[in-house]
Formats: C-alpha cells, sequence, structure tokens
C-alpha cells in the first residue's frame, strides 16, 4: 500500500508559515475557527495557535439542538488544550423557522441549512473579532465533494485542504490534539449517528490509498486495479470527485468581452502584498 | 572571494518595496566586507507575476529609476538580481543581471519556461534565446534561472564557454512533502547542483526564495558547492536568511590538477554526435 507517512514537523513549518503570511500581508493577526469538535477543525485550529498565537484565535462552537453532546464536548477538549478564546453560538434559533417551511424537507437539506447557517456565524464573528475565518476541509472530503457548498466549504484560507484524512491524523496526533477526538469516528453530525464512512460507503483509509494514486501518482484506472483496488469502486470515487469539481471553483462567468474575470484577468490574491 | 547568499521574500509586483529590501542587504553584505551578493529569481517582483508581468518591467540600464539605484550600490559591491526585463521590442522576459563597478556586465533571460504542473511562464514571458559565460573580476562567470538548470545542457554550455562559478537563481515552490526531511523539491535541486559541481569541477552556489504566494510555499536552502562537490555552506529552509562564504578560487586549480575532467572533455566529439543527432 502507498505510504502516506508525512514528515510532520515539516508540513508544520510550512502551513504555520503559510497562516501566518497569508494573514499578515493582508493586514490580519487574528482568526476564527469554527470547532465541530471533529478532528480536521482540531488540527486547524492546532496549526492556527501555533502561527499566531492562542490570543490571536477565536473558537466558536455552534451547535445545533440535535448535535451530540459529545461533539460539543470534544470542541471544548480543544479549547482547553489549545487555550484559545472562545464562544458558543447555538444555531438552533437560526435553523429551526426555515426548517418549519417544510415538513417534508430531506436530511440532506437539514444538513445543508446548519452548514450553511454556521457559515454566516463565521463570517459575522470574523468582522466583530477582526480575524479571518479558517477552513477546515482536508484533501479528501474536498476531492469526494463532501461538504456543504457556501457552508462548511467556506472560508478566507485553508491550511489543511493538501492533506489526506490519514495525514491529517498522523499531524493532529504530532500536534497534540486530544486522543478522543482523533480517535472518534468521523461525523458531520448533522443527525443522529451518522458517520462520514457509512454515509460515503467507504473508509477515509481505503479512499486515501486509492487518491495518493491516482491523484498524486497519476495512475489510471487500469493501474489502480493491477495495484489492488475494485474497478467498481475506482470507478465511483472518480465519478464522484468529476461531480463534485463545481465545488472546488468559482462559479463560471459567461465570458462576452475581451477582457473576463476568471480567464484572462489573472492575478494571484496576494497581488501587490 | 565572499560571497553572500540573499535568501529573500519578496512583495509581489511591488517593485520599491523590493528594491528598499535589496538595497537593505546590499548595505549589509558591504558592512561584512562582502564582493558579491546574489539575490534570487524575480528578486525585484516576486515570482507568480501573470498579469502583472507588464506593470513591473525594468530596463537594466542608468536611466532607469530602479537600475540607478543598484547600479550605484555596484560601485561597493557585485551583484545578481532578478527582474522583468522588457526588450525594445516588448517582449517580457524572466532575467538576471550582474552588475559592477557602476556597470551591467551581462544579462541572462530564462531560456526553459516551464509551463506544465503548477507552472504556466510560457504564458506570460517570452523565452531567451542564449546562454553565455561573461568575464567578471573574479574570473568567468555563467548565470542560470531555475528551469534553466533542471536542464543538462545550460550549465554544460556555460562550462565548455569558460564558467567556473555557477550563479544558479530560483524561486522554486516547494512540494512533494512525505517522509523525508526535506521537500521532494528540495532534494532534487541539492542532488542535482550537487552533481553539476562534481561533474564540472566548479564552484555552484545557488540562491532560492522564501516566503508565500497565496498557497505556494518557496523553501529557500540556498547553497554553494565547491569544485569537488563539497557543500560549503546552506541557508536555513525557509527562512529569510543573508548568508556568507568564503569560496577560495585556488580550490579550481587544486581539484582539475586532480581531476581533469575539463580537459578531457572531448567537445568535437560531442558536436559530431549533435549533429548526427539532430541531422537525422
Amino acid at each position: 500500500m502507498s505510504n502516506l507517512n508525512i514528515n510532520t514537523d515539516l508540513a508544520r513549518k510550512i502551513l504555520t508559515g503559510f497562516i501566518k503570511s497569508e494573514l499578515n500581508r493582508v493586514g490580519f493577526k487574528r482568526a476564527v475557527i469554527g470547532l465541530s469538535g471533529g478532528i480536521d477543525s482540531a488540527l486547524s485550529l492546532a496549526l492556527t495557535t501555533e502561527a499566531i498565537g492562542k490570543e490571536n484565535v477565536l473558537a466558536v462552537r455552534m451547535p445545533y439542538k440535535a448535535s451530540s453532546q459529545d461533539s460539543l464536548d470534544h470542541a471544548q477538549l480543544a479549547i482547553d488544550k489549545f487555550g484559545v478564546q472562545s464562544l458558543t453560538i447555538p444555531i438552533t434559533e437560526m435553523v429551526d423557522p426555515l426548517i418549519a417551511l417544510d415538513p417534508e424537507m430531506s436530511k440532506t437539506r437539514k444538513g445543508n441549512i446548519m452548514a450553511r447557517c454556521r457559515m454566516i456565524v463565521l463570517y459575522d464573528q470574523s468582522e466583530a473579532f477582526g480575524g479571518l475565518v479558517i477552513g477546515t476541509s482536508n484533501k479528501t472530503e474536498i476531492l469526494l465533494g463532501y461538504s456543504t457548498i457556501f457552508g462548511d466549504s467556506a472560508s478566507a484560507l485553508n491550511p489543511i485542504g493538501d492533506l489526506y484524512k490519514t495525514q491529517v491524523r498522523q499531524l493532529s496526533r504530532a500536534m497534540g490534539v486530544p486522543d478522543e477526538i482523533v480517535d472518534k469516528a468521523p461525523s458531520a453530525d448533522l443527525w443522529a449517528n451518522q458517520t462520514d464512512e457509512s454515509e460515503l460507503g467507504f473508509t477515509y483509509a481505503k479512499a486515501d490509498q486509492l487518491f495518493y494514486l491516482l491523484i498524486d501518482q497519476r495512475y489510471r484506472v487500469e493501474e489502480c486495479v493491477a495495484a489492488g483496488f475494485d474497478e467498481a469502486f475506482v470507478r465511483a470515487v472518480l465519478k464522484r470527485v468529476q461531480q463534485n469539481q463545481f465545488k472546488r471553483m468559482l462559479p463560471p462567468i459567461a465570458k462576452i468581452s475581451n477582457r473576463t474575470i476568471g480567464y484572462d484577468f489573472l492575478y494571484l490574491r496576494d497581488w501587490g502584498t | 572571494m565572499k560571497l553572500a547568499l540573499a535568501q529573500i521574500n519578496t512583495k509581489l509586483g511591488d517593485v520599491d518595496a523590493n528594491l528598499e529590501k535589496h538595497l537593505n542587504l546590499i548595505g549589509d553584505a558591504v558592512a561584512r566586507s562582502s564582493d558579491l551578493i546574489l539575490f534570487p529569481e524575480l528578486s525585484l517582483t516576486g515570482y507568480t507575476l501573470q498579469d502583472i508581468t507588464p506593470t513591473v518591467a525594468h530596463r537594466p540600464t542608468a536611466d532607469d529609476p530602479i537600475f540607478r539605484q543598484l547600479l550605484e550600490a555596484s560601485r561597493e559591491i557585485d551583484m545578481v538580481v532578478g527582474f522583468v526585463d522588457e526588450d525594445e521590442r516588448h517582449r517580457f522576459y524572466i532575467a538576471d543581471a550582474y552588475l559592477s563597478q557602476g556597470k551591467v556586465i551581462h544579462v541572462h533571460h530564462k531560456v526553459y519556461l516551464p509551463t506544465y504542473g503548477l507552472f504556466d511562464e510560457g504564458r506570460f514571458f517570452a523565452w531567451g534565446d542564449s546562454i553565455r559565460a561573461f568575464d567578471t573580476r573574479f574570473g568567468r562567470v555563467g548565470m542560470l534561472i531555475c528551469e534553466d538548470f533542471w536542464h543538462v545542457s545550460p550549465p554544460y554550455l556555460l562550462w565548455l564557454d569558460g564558467a567556473d562559478i555557477l550563479l544558479l537563481t530560483s524561486a522554486s515552490p516547494g512540494r512533494g512533502l512525505n517522509n523525508e526531511d526535506k521537500l521532494e523539491s528540495a532534494r532534487w535541486v541539492e542532488h542535482t547542483n550537487r552533481a553539476y559541481a562534481n561533474l564540472f569541477t566548479s564552484f555552484v552556489a545557488h540562491s532560492n526564495r522564501v516566503g508565500y504566494e497565496d498557497g505556494l510555499n518557496f523553501w529557500g536552502g540556498s547553497t554553494v558547492y565547491d569544485p569537488n562537490g563539497d557543500l560549503l555552506v546552506k541557508a536555513p529552509y525557509h527562512e529569510e536568511a543573508l548568508t556568507f562564504v568564503e569560496l577560495d578560487l585556488n580550490q579550481l586549480h587544486r581539484t582539475r590538477a586532480r581531476l581533469p575532467l575539463l580537459r578531457d572533455e572531448r567537445t568535437h566529439l560531442v558536436q559530431a554526435e549533435l549533429n548526427r543527432i539532430l541531422s537525422k
């Protein structure tokens, strides 16, 4: 199997440097992070705290009435561990009036509403605290599109988006994220007993092994099969990646002028800084 | 000869701010009695310029407001600076200029523009079309920029053209994190530069930048290898540094007395075989 192990000291140095640089160059020294109680946001919190200091970080817990107590408790463990400022802003009173509009509402719609309400809270706290919102999506879920567009995927910068879930686990351990958080089953906690892996139908560990070959090593499907992966699994994952490309891009702009944003108006975000 | 490696971060598209940093470091290097200071690729502009390119171009002449100040500073120390050169016909090049004693001694235009993977240089820049060594007060020297020395032919040509010191500059984005203690991009460049020092029995100095541009990190780790392939100095990874090293140019004599690879290089054989291969 592929070796996804990373040098965690080097990852830590590059990623904390990234956070500090990309905040400071646009005039910020503070950051806001939504803490779910899961490993991804705990790792983003650890990296951000190391990058800019605990006094400059605001962690926000945003429980819904159906959220598990474990999620809230585990988020508190991370807050205590890294010593950052924190707020708890329940989203139930934002979410419930929307859900009440349609008694037939699906779980997916409800989940999307929750994710987007949390985004609203975070961006409001961004303005209030004077800090940018730090992303918490890892490479595996970005590739799979396992996120709510304009919801949990929204952020100003993302330090962990090039780390597979397996690598998130490795780096989290190295940075002292509490074991309870690292060891539990990943869950979006949008409804009771939801887990990512039962919803996806495969484990992150297996997806990561495949992605390493497909994405990083540029294996073709038949080479992945020769390396031991089931062809139906490879094709299903690839289809997911393709179908969710839209979540990884800004909305395309219809070109009619000579120079169009997104096509031939090309500048980095760090332009002039 | 005392060399200073200026491993800097840059402001993307802000030539005035970058010039100020150059002048400060030049002052530091002069204060430490350095003879030559080597800045990284595009040190006056930043790397991922895209549509900024035409707005940050300069001519390396005494009437250019940026180069006038650098040329003035070059009366006290030789220097290599990285910039965007706009020629008379308004083609833009990734360029290095060697300045000494108030004069532009040589300008190199990058001859290999990576346009693959994360790189898009060929979209914004013209390809340089010459590879020439040139004389300095420290002997004959050659300059190459980043992708230029990922190909073996430019260093080889400079060697044949008389360069005993290779001055390499880059803005190399860090990539390929695995379980090793350095990035794959760092490992590749260090192996390659050391190999050039060995194969060409020459000094190989490399100045790489640091800092970030959006999600790209630049890894630094600037190095100097001597004609035996031994590492003389290495700057830290990922941090700005002004690193000094003394080059004992007599090492060329000692190494080549022991190992006459240059003497024995059969350039006519190379030429004959190249002619045959290219005429196929």
